[in-house]
């Protein structure tokens, strides 16, 4: 994870049509953690939804053939069980709940060592063009890097 | 059960602050009721459970924007009860 670049997930475990499992390793130092908290460092509960906000994107765009772009519109419930440090690898899964005209809906849990950490519940995502040609070769990039298929 | 319109209404109110008693058939969902995209897409996942179907917003929203067709033939509450009963009546084969 580069907390700092929004760049959360790390690897993909595995993907199929309906569910993606990803890892992500939390740095050990990042500039996120000299404010979120001194002396207590701790990974912000909203990188923790982005995180599985991303991990449902990429699910998004695979099923997409990466022809669009999934935008985080919105979520039902949010519960953030524990604190996440430093260091901590991470198991992110997204399961796609539902797909509409334009929309797709999305749960998403991180767990580590097989401890529940967070989850939430149908995330939306507005399915849109992409709205500018480096976003998409951005996107084709960086799915490539964590070894998702383009 | 309880009417296509009725069904569609009571999501509106359940799934926005609008008071039930205002939903009618007359009603156009985004002038009259205030509805706005965020909350209409939360409607139509509603209704999309709610009926099993999937509701083509995108091909009504790219009617309405190019001038195809009248945005009162989507959003005001009796022709939209109309085209949710046509696409349940589509995917029953009725």
């Amino acid at each position: 994870m580069q907390l700092e670049y929004f760049r959360m997930i790390d690897r993909v475990v595995s993907v199929d049509a309906g569910a993606i499992t990803a890892e992500a390793v939390v740095p050990e130092a990042s500039p996120v953690f000299e404010g979120h908290f001194p002396g207590h460092p701790l990974v912000p509960g909203v990188l923790l939804l982005e995180t599985m906000a991303q991990a449902a994107g990429y699910l998004l765009l695979a099923r997409l053939g990466f022809a669009r772009m999934a935008f985080l519109i919105g979520s039902k419930e949010l519960k953030l069980r524990r604190f996440v440090r430093p260091g901590e690898r991470l198991s992110v899964t997204a399961r796609l709940v539902h797909e509409g005209s334009g929309y797709s809906v999305a749960d998403a849990a991180i767990t580590s060592a097989d401890q529940r950490i967070c989850e939430v519940r149908e995330m939306k995502f507005s399915l849109q063009d992409f709205p500018a040609p480096e976003l998409a070769g951005t996107m084709r990039a960086q799915a490539a890097r964590i070894g998702l298929g383009t | 059960m309880a009417s296509a319109f009725d069904r569609i209404a009571d999501i509106i109110a359940e799934t926005s602050d609008v008071p039930r008693e205002t939903i009618r058939p007359e009603s156009h969902v985004i002038e009259d009721l205030g509805i706005d995209s965020l909350d209409f897409l939360d409607i139509v996942f509603a209704i999309d459970k709610e009926f099993g179907i999937k509701v083509p917003v995108e091909t009504w929203t790219q009617e309405v924007n190019s001038g195809a067709a009248p945005a009162s033939q989507y959003f005001v509450m009796e022709n939209l009860t109309k085209r949710i009963e046509e696409l349940v009546a589509a995917k029953s084969g009725g």
